[in-house]
């Protein structure tokens, strides 16, 4: 029985299940059916720091929502219009996340006495202890339907077992009206040469799943989406770690600078390294460093001898890199230092987002030690950012911090590719052997010296941690010098201004409540600011890529509006940023440390209490 | 081989050098310098070929005092800089300029992994058994029981025997010198040169005010070195001594000194020095040998061939790079899975 329901503007999908599951598989593989067939998506893993958490367990929960429509989508969305629970504890850990009218597709083999139990449940229905008898509840026996769609497979129990996630993907691509061609594809392309076996089976599971819907009544399109009026053009899915690889290596080809990456592995920054590493044709050379600090003096090496050089990491990795990265602001050498924030303090919450490290890249260092910090918004801009703090850096000789998140280094969209053509030139103020008597601190108009690569004749000098003459560049302690060059330093990096962008905003240029927010959080609060200007409310919003130095017209900006409220997943560092350069104007607090991107329900909830 | 006809001259900067009067440390710089002007022909690499990279000691100021393309870092780190220069620019000739504290204590991470990995770096190991820069605590390679400082009854730490650090770490390259034996110093920094892959030089160096005369035992004079030091040459018998009679031989597990002549032992029984070997066993008995029950030993104690970390990263991309179907980043955008709307 098909129905014909109207189609949908935007549909949620949660997929979850132990974290050895294959739910991010099933989720990824999802979200690219769907961007496949035109539309907006973007996705959000949340999964586990521990690789096998206990099974069953509400603390081993793997889970992959992704969010498709037919219209600008940019973020996850906050709560699911389907929920695919393998378990007992997935429908524990994720039933906060459903919408009223929401449809729950449970694995009926896993409710069992023992996964109950493992998830806490004191009853045997646990439905209904979620409180969850009036959703739309599919209890269907998905182990058992694997294993029998897999009769006759030659691969063991465990084998067959371990396709039961196609099971869920072909029941979710049935109702959301989508063919199971790109899941086959992958299917075929992974495992079809070295394991035929098994990519018949989750073939065959793939559409034993389908097939199940079908023959169950689950409304063929119940989900279907119209593909969104996107600009045309090629695209592709990327995350945000993808992106930010990507754009390194734009900048190394627009600048003639080989690319250098030298990294320690750490969650979540670690696929920017393992990127890296894939692209030697692109002459990119990467070092797994013996630690953080390893990882940016390797980085530090590599730019004095002339190469665009990057390093890597994640809050507890940035602490480590401080003094290497005074080194690179004292020599003034160009470097990009990549901070996928996570939760902190210390070891924290490695898997899931924060944007607490905002006042460490600003100020965690030794002495008046200044660099320019920008953040980057959305997966796919990423790309754009990496290549934007490339440029600042090899063009004003600094050390720059490319401020990214948990939340947009996992998360995935659809992306129009650029072409390298339509990039700007990337030119670095590389000396030359004929410069007569080489001094290297000498500055050009913007006070940025040139970049002396060891090997080329007559440029030989010394440079290094001490304070050197202004001048000479020889080391001195004279006491106006030191001040000079701190005066120096911090003008070259204010300098940086020149170059960048003015801020826009989203909206009306003045009014009632101004959004300021910073980095991966530009997708919620796009949202919510524009479901309250669809209701007539008078708000606008200002996110903030470049955050120091900022954008010159700022204050004209903030003078234009009644309130402004800064939107940020810590405990209010850019409001104190901005509350210190800009005395004149009060900035209120929205802020949140849970692990987890913003809700656009709670940010429209928050910014009407302001606009009341 | 190249002749630029370089001088030590030509490697003098115009920075006043500040070391103590008395540090064994200008005996090296004297040496560097004079090995220079000839590695240059060696290598044939010019003047601007050569990088200089320092951590923080006393020693690290080395640097400025080296005209060459020079950069003193921070402390313990040198290894780590110098790796990522040579990595990026297999083309130069990098040199490391560290002490006992900045490579064994702080660095001793960077120090291992750079031997581990086998980078083409010649690194000068400062070792004065103190901090003297701040002015004298003990150090990684401090012997036990020693007042310093920061152990004003003694230290109750077991020091580091730098080369046994080395050659466990599978270095390639180990030699030890003294400050004052400046013509060895040159002849194990032109060896060091030549040698492809990680290069440790150890060189014994005198502080005059926190640390004074703690290599004297056996360093002293011309006459306590040759009485109480052997310098190992490859292919050459391990004898030593003022009349070159004493020397060492295999007792079972242990090397043993003996007199040439004495309680039966004749020529044939004393050890044949071979740097080349691979096996470590024996280099790391060699480098481990402690006066007075020893003579410490100095020379090139392990020298063998093993593939460099840098050409093999460049090697690696060199070859990828003729495979790849990705040659530009458009390529790259384009590649796997797209679709068009």
């Amino acid at each position: 029985m098909e129905q014909n329901l109207s189609l949908l503007k935007d549909v949620v999908i949660r997929f979850s299940g132990d974290s050895g599951d294959g739910m991010q598989l099933t989720g990824t593989l999802f979200s690219e059916t769907s961007a496949l067939a035109g539309n907006a998506i973007s996705t959000f893993p949340d999964y586990p720091a521990e690789i096998r958490a206990p099974q069953g367990t509400v603390a081993g929960v793997s889970g992959f929502q992704v969010h498709f429509g037919s219209a600008g989508i940019n973020n996850p969305g906050d709560k699911c219009d389907v929920l695919v629970a393998m378990n007992p504890a997935a429908l524990k850990a994720n039933a906060r996340f459903l919408k009223a009218d929401a449809t729950i597709i449970v694995d009926g083999d896993s409710i069992t006495a023992d996964n109950l139990a493992k998830a806490t449940f004191t009853t045997d229905d646990p439905i209904t202890e979620l409180g969850l008898e009036g959703r739309n509840v599919i209890i269907a026996r998905i182990t058992t339907m694997t294993r029998e769609a897999l009769a006759q497979s030659e691969l063991d129990n465990k084998s067959k077992v371990k396709c039961k996630n196609m099971f869920a993907l072909g029941i979710c691509l049935y109702i959301t009206d989508r063919t199971t061609a790109h899941a086959h594809d992958y299917i075929n392309t992974k495992f079809g040469k070295k394991n035929p076996a098994v990519a018949e089976a989750n073939n065959l599971v793939i559409e034993a799943g389908y097939n199940y819907a079908a023959n169950n009544h689950l409304s063929h399109n119940a989900y279907a989406v119209e593909p969104a009026g996107l600009p045309k053009g090629k695209y592709r899915t990327i995350n945000g770690n993808v992106a930010t690889a990507w754009g390194f290596i734009a900048a190394s080809e627009k600048s003639g600078r080989p690319l250098f990456c030298g990294s320690y592995p750490i969650t979540p920054a670690t696929v920017i390294l393992e990127e890296l590493a894939k692209h030697k044709s692109l002459g990119v050379k990467t070092v797994q460093a013996e630690d953080e600090i390893a990882g940016i003096c390797t980085a530090v090496g590599a730019a004095y001898a002339g190469n665009f050089a990057v390093t890597t990491t994640s809050g507890p990795g940035l602490s480590l890199k401080s003094e290497a990265l005074g080194l690179a602001v004292m020599a003034e050498l160009p470097l990009v230092v990549v901070d996928v924030q996570r939760g902190g303090p210390s070891t924290g919450l490695p898997t899931k987002t924060e944007q607490s490290d905002l006042l460490q890249a600003l100020y965690g260092r030794n002495g008046e030690c200044p660099v320019p910090v920008i953040a980057a918004s959305s997966p796919s801009d990423c790309f754009n950012y990496a290549f934007e703090a490339a440029k600042i850096a090899m063009e004003h000789m600094t050390p720059v911090v490319l401020l990214t998140d948990g939340f947009i280094a996992n998360s995935s969209e659809a992306w129009l590719i650029p072409q390298m053509a339509d990039m700007p030139t990337i030119n670095p103020p590389i000396a030359t052997a004929d410069e007569g008597d080489f001094m290297p601190y000498k500055r050009d108009e913007r006070l940025v010296r040139s970049w002396a690569f060891p090997g080329t004749a007559g440029l030989e000098h010394r440079i290094g941690g001490l304070e050197k003459h202004a001048a000479t560049g020889n080391i001195s302690y004279e006491p106006a010098n030191h001040q000079q060059m701190v005066t120096t330093r911090a003008a070259k990096v204010a300098a940086v201004v020149e170059d960048l962008p003015l801020q826009v905003v989203d909206g009306e240029s003045s009014g009632d409540l101004l959004v300021v927010g910073w980095g991966g959080t530009r997708g919620h609060l796009c949202s919510a600011v524009a479901q309250l200007r669809e209701q007539g409310k008078s708000v606008s919003h200002c996110h903030l890529n470049y955050i120091n130095p900022l954008p010159k017209n700022l204050a004209e900006i903030f003078a234009s509006f009644k309130r402004i409220v800064v939107c940020e997943l810590n405990e209010g560092q850019a409001a104190s940023y901005l509350q210190g350069i800009f005395p004149q104007f009060k900035f209120e607090r929205y802020n949140k440390v849970e692990g987890q991107p913003f809700n656009v329900a709670e940010l429209v909830n928050v910014f009407n209490e302001k606009l009341n | 081989m190249a002749e630029y006809k370089y001088t030590p001259e030509n490697f003098k900067s115009d920075q006043q050098v500040k070391w103590c009067a008395g540090c064994g440390d200008h005996a090296v710089l004297n040496a560097v310098q004079r090995a220079l002007s000839e590695v240059a022909d060696v290598l044939d690499k010019p003047h601007e070929k050569f990088v200089f990279v320092s951590g923080i000691g006393c020693s690290s100021r080395f640097i400025y005092y080296m005209r060459t393309f020079g950069f003193h870092t921070i402390h313990g780190r040198a290894a780590a800089v110098a790796t990522g220069i040579k990595t990026a620019n297999p083309d130069l000739s990098v040199w490391v300029c560290t002490g006992d504290g900045d490579s064994l204590a702080i660095g001793g991470n960077h120090f291992i992994h750079a031997l581990r990995r086998n980078v083409d770096l010649n690194i000068i190991l400062f070792n004065n058994e103190i901090y003297g820069l701040t002015k004298g605590q003990y150090s990684p390679t401090t012997k036990l029981g020693t007042v310093t400082k920061t152990s004003p009854y003694g230290t109750v730490e077991h020091p580091f025997n730098p080369g046994e650090l080395a050659i466990g770490a599978k270095g390639t390259f180990f030699a030890r010198t003294v400050d004052a034996e400046v013509m060895l110093t040159k002849e194990l920094l032109i060896a060091a040169a030549k040698h492809h892959g990680t290069s440790v030089v150890e060189a014994l160096v005198n502080c005059m005010i926190f640390n004074n005369k703690t290599h004297a035992s056996f360093a002293a004079d011309k006459a306590t070195r040759a009485e109480n030091t052997i310098t190992l040459r490859h292919g050459e018998k391990m004898l030593f001594g003022k009349d070159n009679n004493k020397g060492l031989v295999l007792d079972g597990l242990k090397l043993k000194v003996v007199t040439v002549g004495e309680d039966g032992y004749t020529l044939d029984d004393v050890l044949t020095h071979d740097a080349h070997a691979e096996d470590t066993t024996l280099h790391c008995m060699l480098a481990a040998m402690k006066f007075p029950e020893y003579p410490v030993a100095l020379g090139i104690i392990r020298d063998v061939d093993a593939p460099c970390y840098d050409t093999e990263v460049e090697a690696q991309v060199a070859s990828v790079k003729a495979a790849s179907k990705i040659q530009s980043v458009d390529d790259l955008l384009n590649s796997g899975e797209t679709f068009t709307l």
